[in-house]
């Protein structure tokens, strides 16, 4: 919390192959103590498979990824214990499990009690409950979901699960926090409510590394972006540098013609579009639009 | 479902006449049930439970008089007559007419049965007219009646002495209901399988009507209660048997049940489906019937029963760490697959080390007869005990054995479950890529589970192997028709309700007692079980006794998990709960 320099996460030449197809080549990244830093880039770019690979989930073809400075085992429960939590694009919530309990297993890396003294009920495994429970209400009152403590996490409006998943990552004390679009599918209002979420996380001293589409959210937030395209880190740097690099345009919205910007270009590519009926790939193109729209 | 019930109320408040009228006549009809059983329904005493007297009820009647007069306190209670409001807190149609027509069905069974039995309406008396047609009334009256579902009405306050004998008394219905079940005579079918329609009906009937909800909160606010109840229910259980039969099919459904709550760790908290568990019955049996000084065990020891237990306990832990550890690593149906075949591979292993295909260990197909009864501290086990000028014969104190056995189980069951360890079990289940994600050593956690599972089954084997005095490899098959094999103890789990305590206690005693009593069936036996299975699945498939989690799973029903408004107080209810 202190220095802001030191590297919490430290990325080096992380490559992941899956057969003949390499989804991410030899990335590296740098996150530091008291850093939020956003991970961009078009639909397939890779960034999620980057994250698996942070987080464990996959083992790197090469590279070695490091968390304050020690190399983190290929893992997932490992990679929590040493301190790396982390969201999920798709929602992953335990569905039949009440709020509470959800961070209460959240809490499994930071709490020792097994077997025995579960079935023994000593005073030590008391304590131990009343702390966990403690701390995942600490937790949901810090997101704004205690009042929601003993509903089933199945039950909760959307926004309200991405931010129980937050509660639940944040219940393993991380030192770094994995967000993989934590916005998405959210409504304008409750994208704030984030932002404001994501800064507060900062401001406890937890490093945060986040994948986003919305492009407002990303540069409002983050104090260095790096840009992911086809496997490979295009550009890292300041929000302003990031937004006005050539490349990264080009990668979200395509080349354009020497001389000829604008209108005409687009008048040809709406009418190749037409000509086609769909779109080779649909996906870029969604995205270009989330752009626009955010700038 | 709000809309709905607003609207029925809606139409029933204009129209207040008819639907009274519906009720008072369902009541009437079933006073005249009531009225009908002290009447005689046969001549002969030939028909079972002998129905032939004039005066007072006789065998079925018995049960026609009691849901006749259950539909008559219902229609009273949707009539608001003062005082029973309490039987129909969550609405009064549903309970009234699953219970007219239980009252219905059982009455036709039963008069029904007297004509094929006897051949012929002629053995009908005059009793039997009468209550066919007194079993008729209410059950049309009750489905012309409205729907007035409602959400469930705040109890009235009572003092707490109240509820307390309230819970007694509840557990004390039960032993009785439970103890009719078992004390049917097993020559006839008849009495037994009216029993069944009347409780089915009866406890479907109090379900919809919101009592069973209603006494699921009060044993739920006196817990300590509530189990002390459970527990002198239990023990007063072989005090209230007079046969050896009785007592024998208690031991076989305690033990079977007992076997199915450890199941339940495995397959209902973490999700492990494990078809072989039955073999690690037999390992303790085995372990126990070689330990306890059988003439025919290859060991020449004699351990006491302390050591046998653990023993079991240990052999089997063991059992379950070396197929657990391989197979744990994989995910779903592979573990199945791999459990299957390690119940089989048991049976057949025993089979052959008898010798001569094999090391003499087992005895092969002939298993280890005539174990020596159980002494602890000079009480014999194979002796008749008199306790309380009752006589306990030899099942009754295993049955007492055994339900220390499975008060452990109950205990590690909710304790367990209850925990950090609990709640990875459940986190693995629902997700497991997520639960490694939180810092859940899946592994670890799925052996965990997978060894106490297979080590509780192991110390039920161990008494199970003295009460049968006999252990043979055929009892430990994946199917068959007589238990315990992996697919009773399975069905009893999702019978009775996955992740509960109760729920495998109620499955094993119905997937027990069911076949006992319908031996009339033989080989059609499993075809009504595949049967009863299927419909089951269909019409409901969190189980009998569901755990809110699978039941919200199954059926959507709003906003049923949302909890009493007192319970949320921010901050209080992590330390109230913790401390609790």
């Amino acid at each position: 919390m202190t220095t802001t320099t030191s590297p919490v996460l430290n990325a080096n030449g992380v490559t992941m192959r899956f057969g003949g197809l390499t989804a991410v080549r030899s990335v590296d990244l740098t996150v530091n103590s008291g850093e939020i830093v956003g991970l961009i880039g078009p639909n397939g770019a890779g960034k999620t498979t980057f994250f698996n690979c942070l987080t464990g989930l996959y083992v790197p073809t090469e590279g070695s990824v490091s968390y304050k400075g020690t190399v983190l085992p290929p893992k997932p429960h490992l990679v929590t214990q040493a301190g790396v939590a982390r969201t999920f694009q798709n929602i992953r919530l335990f569905a039949n499990m009440t709020v509470l309990e959800n961070v209460l297993v959240g809490r499994h890396t930071r709490t020792k009690e097994g077997l025995w003294s579960a079935l023994l009920r000593g005073p030590g495994f008391k304590r131990a409950e009343a702390a966990s429970k403690e701390r995942a209400m600490e937790l949901l009152e810090f997101t704004g979901l205690a009042h929601k403590a003993d509903h089933l996490s199945r039950n909760l409006p959307y926004g309200e699960q991405r931010k129980l998943e937050i509660a639940r990552a944040l219940a393993s004390d991380p030192g770094l926090l994995l967000l993989d679009e934590p916005t998405a599918g959210m409504n304008p209002q409750e994208t704030r409510a984030t932002e404001e979420l994501v800064f507060a996380i900062r401001d406890q001293g937890t490093a945060v590394l986040v994948i986003e589409h919305d492009m407002r959210f990303i540069f409002n937030l983050c104090d260095r972006v790096a840009v992911l395209v086809q496997g490979q880190k295009l550009i890292e740097g300041t929000p302003d540098v990031v937004q006005s690099d050539e490349r990264v345009i080009a990668a979200y919205i395509g080349t354009p013609f020497e001389g000829a910007p604008g209108q005409e270009e687009a008048a040809e590519v709406e009418a190749a579009e037409a000509q086609q009926g769909t779109r080779p790939s649909g996906a870029p193109k969604s995205t270009t639009a989330r752009t626009e729209d955010g700038q | 479902m709000t809309t709905d019930t607003s609207k029925t109320t809606g139409e029933n408040a204009p129209t207040g006449g008819r639907p009274t009228m519906l009720r008072a006549i369902t009541a009437a009809g079933g006073l005249a049930s009531v009225a009908s059983t002290f009447l005689a329904w046969t001549w002969t005493s030939e028909f079972p439970g002998d129905l032939t007297f004039n005066g007072y009820p006789g065998g079925l009647q018995l049960l026609t008089l009691v849901l006749g007069l259950l539909t008559t306190l219902f229609a009273l209670s949707a009539m608001d007559v003062r005082g029973l409001g309490w039987l129909t807190p969550a609405g009064s149609t549903q309970a009234l007419r699953l219970m007219a027509l239980g009252t219905f069905a059982t009455t036709w069974f039963t008069v029904i049965a007297i004509a094929v039995d006897l051949g012929g309406l002629a053995n009908w008396e005059p009793g039997a007219w009468v209550a066919a047609i007194a079993g008729l009334i209410p059950a049309v009256a009750a489905f012309l009646l409205p729907n007035d579902a409602r959400p469930l009405k705040r109890p009235a306050k009572l003092p707490s002495w109240a509820e307390i004998l309230i819970i007694a008394a509840v557990f004390a219905i039960g032993l009785y209901v439970v103890n009719y079940g078992i004390q049917t005579d097993a020559d006839d079918p008849e009495p037994f399988l009216g029993y069944l329609i009347a409780t089915g009906f009866a406890a479907a009937a109090l379900f919809k009507a919101g009592v069973v909800t209603r006494l699921s909160a009060l044993t739920a606010k006196y817990r300590s209660v509530t189990l002390i109840a459970a527990l002198v229910t239990a023990v007063a259980f072989p005090f209230t048997q007079n046969k050896a039969s009785y007592t024998e099919l208690g031991v076989n459904i305690l033990v079977f049940a007992t076997v199915a709550l450890g199941l339940n760790i495995v397959v209902g908290l973490a999700g492990l489906l494990d078809l072989g568990y039955v073999a690690f019955l037999g390992v303790g049996a085995y372990t126990a019937a070689l330990v306890s000084g059988a003439g025919s065990s290859t060991l020449d020891i004699h351990l006491p029963f302390w050591a046998a237990v653990i023993a079991g306990a240990v052999v089997s832990l063991i059992f379950g760490v070396l197929i657990g550890a391989p197979t744990l690593r994989l995910r779903g149906d592979y573990l199945a697959i791999v459990t299957l075949g390690f119940g089989e591979i048991f049976r057949i292993a025993v089979l052959n080390l008898d010798g001569t295909s094999g090391p003499s260990v087992t005895n092969g197909p002939n298993g280890i007869p005539n174990i020596p009864p159980l002494e602890i501290f000079g009480f014999n086990f194979g002796e008749d005990h008199t306790v309380l000028g009752h006589t306990l014969d030899t099942n009754a104190n295993y049955f007492l054995l055994m339900l220390l056995v499975t008060i452990v189980v109950v205990l590690v069951f909710s304790r367990a479950g209850n925990s950090r360890i609990g709640r990875a079990w459940v986190a693995i289940r629902e997700d497991e890529t997520a639960a490694t994600a939180m810092g859940i050593n899946g592994f670890r956690v799925k052996l965990i589970a997978f060894a106490l599972g297979a080590t509780l089954a192991g110390v039920a084997g161990t008494v199970w192997a003295h009460v049968q005095s006999t252990v043979v490899p055929e009892q430990y098959v994946f199917a068959g028709p007589v238990p315990p094999n992996s697919t009773f103890l399975l069905a009893a789990v999702i019978l009775g309700g996955m992740g509960t305590i109760g729920g495998p206690l109620l499955g094993a005693t119905l997937l027990f007692l069911i076949p006992k009593k319908l031996e009339f069936l033989q080989d059609y036996q499993l075809l009504a079980f595949g049967i009863a299975l299927i419909l089951l699945m269909r019409f409901r498939p969190e189980g009998i006794i569901p755990n809110r989690r699978q039941q919200l799973e199954y059926h959507e029903t709003g906003q049923l998990d949302v909890p009493d408004q007192p319970q949320l107080s921010g901050n209080a209810v992590g330390v109230t709960k913790a401390e609790a």
